[in-house]
C-alpha cells in the first residue's frame, strides 16, 4: 500500500516542476493522499482578477471562505504553496524544498 | 460588503416582449443598473478584453432597493375549509418516511399556525417521535422514527372521552431491525379549531410582508421525507377503524364520516393534489417537492410510475426545495424593435460588488435576421444553476487535479443556502436534486467567475463577434417549444461548449434540421448526454433523473428513473438508444480539469471532403495553446464510437493526445473496474474533431472538447484553430449543398 513518505522529495520536485498534466504513478498516488477529503478547513483559491490574481482562502463545509493574506499571480505558484502546506501537515515538518 | 443580486422572469426575449427584473440588496438599499450587450467573457489578459457594450435603456441609473428573502422549502397546501376543523372527534392518518428525523421539529399534517399557536398538527418532535400538537397540548409516542423507513402514523381524538391516541407502526421492509409498533393514549383538552389551511410538510407561520411561496404566508418546520395517502375522518377510530380509513379503496362504512382522502398518485406531472373525499379539498404542491417517487407500498413489481401510479402515491418534501423566489419586480425592459439579437445582461452594481442578470434577445418570433445562429445552451445552464457541490465538496480537487477556485458570488450560495440547488447537488437529506428552476437569484449564470457553460460559451460569442457579428442568438428553451421551426431559417447553428442536456423534442429538432440540409457546429464536449423533461406549465423548470450509467453526482433511487413531468424514462440518451454519437458523431469519453492538450491533424484531413477546412492552416497540431488550461482539447472530451452510432462515413480530422492522469474513462465505459482507465495508459481517451455530411446538403462538424472555444481567441485570434474553425463556419454558411453521403 502506498503511504506518505517524507523522504520522497523526488515526488515533491516532480510536482513543483509540473503541477498540472501527466504525473508519474507515485506522484499521482501521493496527490490522491494530499488531496484526500479530511475533516476541517480545506484550501480554495478566490478569484481576485480573472486569469491574473488569486487569494488563498480556507473553507469549512457550510461556511464562507476565510481569506488569508497570501496572494498569487500564477496558478502553478498557488499549487506549490498549498502542496507544501499539506506536506508539512502530513510530515509534521516543513517541506525542505522551497 | 454592499451586495446586490437578482434574476429575471424570462431568458428569451424578442422585440416587443418585456423582461421583468427582480432585485435584492444586502447591506445596502442603493444600487446602479446598466443594460449591456455581452460580447466576450471576463477571462483575463490572455483573452479579448472584457468590454460589455452599454445599451441605452430607461432602467439605467441609480435604484432604490431592499432585501428580499427567499421562501425555500416545499410543502403542499389545502385552502382553508370548515371541514378541516372538525368540531368533535376526528382521526387522521398517513404513511410517512422521514429522511432527517433528527433535525428537529418537522410538520407532517398541520392546520397549526406557529405564530398564532392554534390549530392542530401531526408532527415529529425534537426527538423524532410522532407527536400531536394543539394549543396547550403535546402528545408524543416518545419513540423516534427511524431514518428512511416507512411508518403508518395516526392520531385519533375522542371528544367524548377527551383522549388522544397516537399510533406509530413501522412497515416491514425486508430487514431485521428490532422495532415495534407504539400506541399511546392521553387525556387532552379539545383542540382549538380555527379555520386554517391544511399544510403538509410544514407549519404555517402567519402572514408575511416578504415574498411568500404560498398564500402570503411564512412557513416553518419543514419536513424532509415522504408523505403518502393522508386521510382525515370526523370520528374517533380505533386501530381497526384506522386500518379501514387507510385502506384503498376506503372501507365503505367510513364514507359518511370521511372528511378527506388525498391521493398523491393523481396528477403526478402537475402541481395539484387531489382529494377523493366528499368536500373535494384539493390543494397544490408548493416549491416543487419531488413526485413520482416510491410510495409506502412499492414492491418492485413495476419501475414505471405511469404503469402503477398506486405504488407512487408519495411526495418527497425537502426543506431546501425552491421553484420560484417570488420576489417583487423592480423594473422592466421591453426589447425595442431595432435591438439586435445577442447576449444581454443588466449589470447591477454597488461600490463593492458586481452582479449580472443575463438574458437573450432573440430575433422577432418566427423570423431570423442572420443565416447563422448561436444556440444558447439554456437547458444545460438551467440544470447547472447554483451548483454548489463543485466548491463545497472536498472531492472536487481530487478529480479536477487542481485547487478549487471560486469567488464571492459563488460564496453567496454558502451564506444564503435558500438560493436553492442545482441538479448536481443533494438536498439536505442526502437525496439527489431532480428539479432546477431559473426563477431565483443565480450564482453561475454570468460573464465572470469560473469558465464553465454560459461564461465559457461567451468565447464562442467572442469568435462570432470577431468574424463580424453576423449572427442571431436563439435558446434551447425555445427549441424545446418550437422544435425544427426555430432552426429552419438558419444555414448554420453553432451550439454552446457543453450542451449536455436535451429533451426528446430538442433532439428531434436537430435531427430534422440536419436531414433537411441544415449545418450544425457542435462547439463543445459532453453534449447530448442526459435526457431531461421540461415542466408542463412552468417555463425554465427542468427535471433530470440520473438513472443507470453516466458520470453523475448522485444516482436515481430504485424505481425512480422515470421523469415525473413527462413519464419518460430518464438517464443517459445512450440508454435510450440515442447516444450522442448518432447525432453528432462523437460522445463523452473522459473528463479532466488540470491541463488541456491539443489535437494532432490526421490523415482524414487530406480527404477532399475535408481538405477545405485546412486552407491556410499551418502546423501538425491544432490548438496547442489556449486560455483554458493551455490547450483546445480538454475539460470534457468526446470521441467517435461506431458501435454507439458514429456514421461510417464520418471523418476524424483531428485527434487529441497527451492527456493527463486526471482524465479517466467515463463510468459507462468501465463495466468491470480494471485500473487501466486513465489517459496515460488508456488509448481510448481522446477528443475527435469530426465531420460528416447528413444528406440533402447538410453537414455536421463536432469539436469534441469543451476547452476548444477557449483557444479560438488566443493571440488576438491569430492562431491556426481560429483559421480552421473560421473555414468551417464560412463553408457551412455557404448554401452550396454538401454531397449526399449515400
Amino acid at each position: 500500500m502506498f503511504r506518505f513518505d517524507k523522504t520522497r522529495l523526488d515526488l515533491a520536485r516532480e510536482f513543483r516542476a509540473n503541477p498540472f498534466g501527466e504525473h508519474s504513478p507515485d506522484l499521482q498516488y501521493l496527490l490522491n493522499i494530499v488531496r484526500a477529503p479530511r475533516p476541517g478547513p480545506f484550501h480554495v483559491l478566490l478569484i481576485n482578477e480573472a486569469g491574473q490574481r488569486w487569494t488563498l482562502a480556507m473553507m469549512e463545509p457550510g461556511k464562507p471562505p476565510k481569506s488569508t493574506n497570501v496572494v498569487f499571480t500564477g496558478l502553478a505558484e498557488a499549487e506549490w504553496h498549498i502542496f507544501r502546506e499539506r506536506w508539512a501537515a502530513l510530515a509534521g515538518e516543513e517541506c525542505p524544498l522551497e | 460588503m454592499k451586495r446586490v443580486m437578482g434574476y429575471c422572469d424570462r431568458w428569451s426575449a424578442a422585440p416587443g416582449e418585456t423582461v421583468r427584473f427582480m432585485v435584492s440588496c444586502l447591506d445596502t438599499d442603493r444600487y446602479e443598473a446598466q443594460l449591456v450587450r455581452l460580447r466576450q467573457p471576463d477571462a483575463g489578459p490572455l483573452a479579448t478584453k472584457f468590454e460589455p457594450e452599454a445599451i441605452a435603456a430607461a432602467l439605467n441609473g441609480a435604484h432604490q432597493g431592499r432585501h428580499q428573502p427567499i421562501p425555500a422549502g416545499s410543502l403542499a397546501a389545502v385552502p382553508a375549509h370548515p371541514a378541516l376543523a372538525p368540531k368533535g372527534s376526528f382521526s387522521l392518518c398517513a404513511y410517512v418516511y422521514a429522511t432527517t428525523p433528527a433535525k428537529g421539529r418537522q410538520a407532517l399534517i398541520s392546520t397549526w399556525c406557529e405564530k398564532g399557536q392554534n390549530g392542530y398538527a401531526l408532527e415529529l418532535d425534537a426527538n423524532a417521535a410522532l407527536t400531536f400538537r394543539s394549543t396547550g397540548t403535546l402528545v408524543s409516542t416518545g419513540v423516534p422514527l427511524r431514518e428512511r423507513h416507512w411508518y403508518f402514523v395516526a392520531a385519533s381524538y375522542d371528544a367524548d372521552a377527551g383522549t388522544m391516541t397516537l399510533h406509530q407502526e413501522p412497515i416491514a421492509a425486508h430487514d431485521f431491525h428490532p422495532e415495534h409498533a407504539v400506541s399511546v393514549i392521553r387525556s387532552i383538552a379539545a383542540p382549538t379549531q380555527p379555520t386554517h389551511p391544511l399544510i403538509f410538510a410544514a407549519h404555517a407561520d402567519g402572514a408575511t410582508e416578504h415574498p411568500s411561496s404560498w398564500g402570503g404566508r411564512a412557513f416553518a418546520h419543514h419536513f424532509n421525507g415522504r408523505i403518502d395517502s393522508p386521510r382525515l375522518a370526523a370520528v374517533a377510530l380505533d386501530r381497526a377503524g384506522l386500518a379501514g380509513l387507510a385502506a384503498t379503496p376506503l372501507a365503505a362504512p367510513l364514507a359518511t364520516v370521511l372528511i378527506a382522502a388525498w391521493d398523491f398518485s393523481r396528477d403526478i406531472s402537475g402541481e395539484a393534489i387531489t382529494d377523493l373525499g366528499p368536500h373535494r379539498l384539493d390543494g397544490t404542491i408548493v416549491n416543487l417537492p419531488t413526485r413520482a417517487v416510491r410510495g409506502w407500498n412499492w414492491d418492485g413489481s413495476e419501475t414505471n410510475w405511469t404503469h402503477a401510479p398506486q405504488q407512487y402515491g408519495a411526495i418527497h418534501f425537502h426543506d431546501d426545495d425552491l421553484v420560484d423566489a417570488n420576489w417583487a419586480s423592480d423594473f422592466n425592459y421591453t426589447v425595442p424593435d431595432d435591438l439586435r439579437s445577442g447576449v444581454y445582461a443588466v449589470h447591477l452594481s454597488t461600490p463593492d460588488f458586481d452582479y449580472h442578470v443575463v438574458f437573450f434577445v432573440v430575433p422577432p418570433r418566427g423570423t431570423a435576421r442572420s443565416k447563422t445562429a448561436f444556440l444558447a445552451s439554456t437547458a444545460t445552464y438551467t440544470v447547472y444553476l447554483n451548483n454548489r457541490g463543485r466548491f463545497l465538496s472536498t472531492m472536487t480537487e481530487r478529480y479536477q487535479g487542481r485547487v478549487t477556485m471560486m469567488d464571492w458570488i459563488d460564496a453567496l450560495l454558502i451564506e444564503f443556502p435558500e438560493m436553492g440547488l442545482s441538479t448536481y447537488d443533494r438536498h439536505t437529506d442526502g437525496t439527489g436534486v431532480a428539479y432546477s428552476s431559473r426563477h431565483r437569484p443565480l450564482q453561475n449564470f454570468r460573464p465572470t467567475g469560473r469558465h464553465w457553460n454560459f461564461n465559457l460559451d461567451l468565447f464562442i460569442v467572442d469568435f462570432l463577434e470577431k468574424l463580424g457579428g453576423d449572427y442571431d442568438v436563439i435558446t434551447e428553451e425555445d427549441l424545446h417549444k418550437h422544435g425544427y421551426d426555430l432552426l429552419k431559417p438558419y444555414q448554420v447553428i453553432l451550439t454552446g461548449s457543453h450542451p449536455e442536456y436535451d429533451s426528446a423534442d430538442m433532439l428531434d429538432a436537430f435531427e430534422t434540421y440536419l436531414r433537411r440540409g441544415g449545418r450544425m457546429m457542435y462547439m463543445g464536449g459532453n453534449g447530448f448526454y442526459w435526457r431531461i423533461a421540461h415542466h408542463p406549465t412552468r417555463d425554465g423548470v427542468i427535471e433530470v433523473r440520473r438513472a443507470e450509467g453516466g458520470v453523475r453526482a448522485w444516482d436515481a433511487e430504485p424505481g425512480e428513473a422515470f421523469h415525473s413531468f413527462t413519464g419518460e424514462y430518464g438517464g443517459l440518451w445512450r440508454r435510450n438508444m440515442r447516444a450522442p454519437q448518432r447525432l453528432v458523431g462523437v460522445g463523452f469519453i473522459s473528463q479532466g480539469f488540470d491541463k488541456c492538450s491539443y489535437f494532432r491533424i490526421t490523415d482524414d484531413a487530406k480527404n477532399p471532403r475535408a481538405a477545405w477546412m485546412f486552407d491556410g492552416v499551418e502546423g501538425e497540431l491544432l490548438g496547442d495553446f489556449g486560455i483554458l488550461q493551455g490547450g483546445a482539447a480538454g475539460l470534457e472530451i468526446d470521441a467517435v464510437d461506431p458501435k454507439l452510432g458514429t456514421p461510417g462515413h464520418a471523418l476524424v480530422v483531428g485527434r487529441s493526445e497527451n492527456h493527463s492522469n486526471t482524465y479517466e474513462l467515463v463510468a459507462e465505459e468501465v463495466l468491470i473496474p480494471h485500473g487501466a482507465t486513465d489517459a496515460v495508459i488508456n488509448p481510448d481517451i481522446h477528443a475527435d474533431i469530426t465531420f460528416f455530411e447528413t444528406g440533402s446538403g447538410g453537414a455536421m462538424f463536432s469539436t469534441g472538447s469543451i476547452a476548444y472555444a477557449g483557444s479560438l481567441g488566443w493571440n488576438g485570434f491569430d492562431n491556426n484553430l481560429f483559421r480552421f474553425t473560421s473555414n468551417v463556419l464560412t463553408r457551412f454558411r455557404d448554401p452550396t449543398p454538401f454531397p449526399d453521403p449515400a
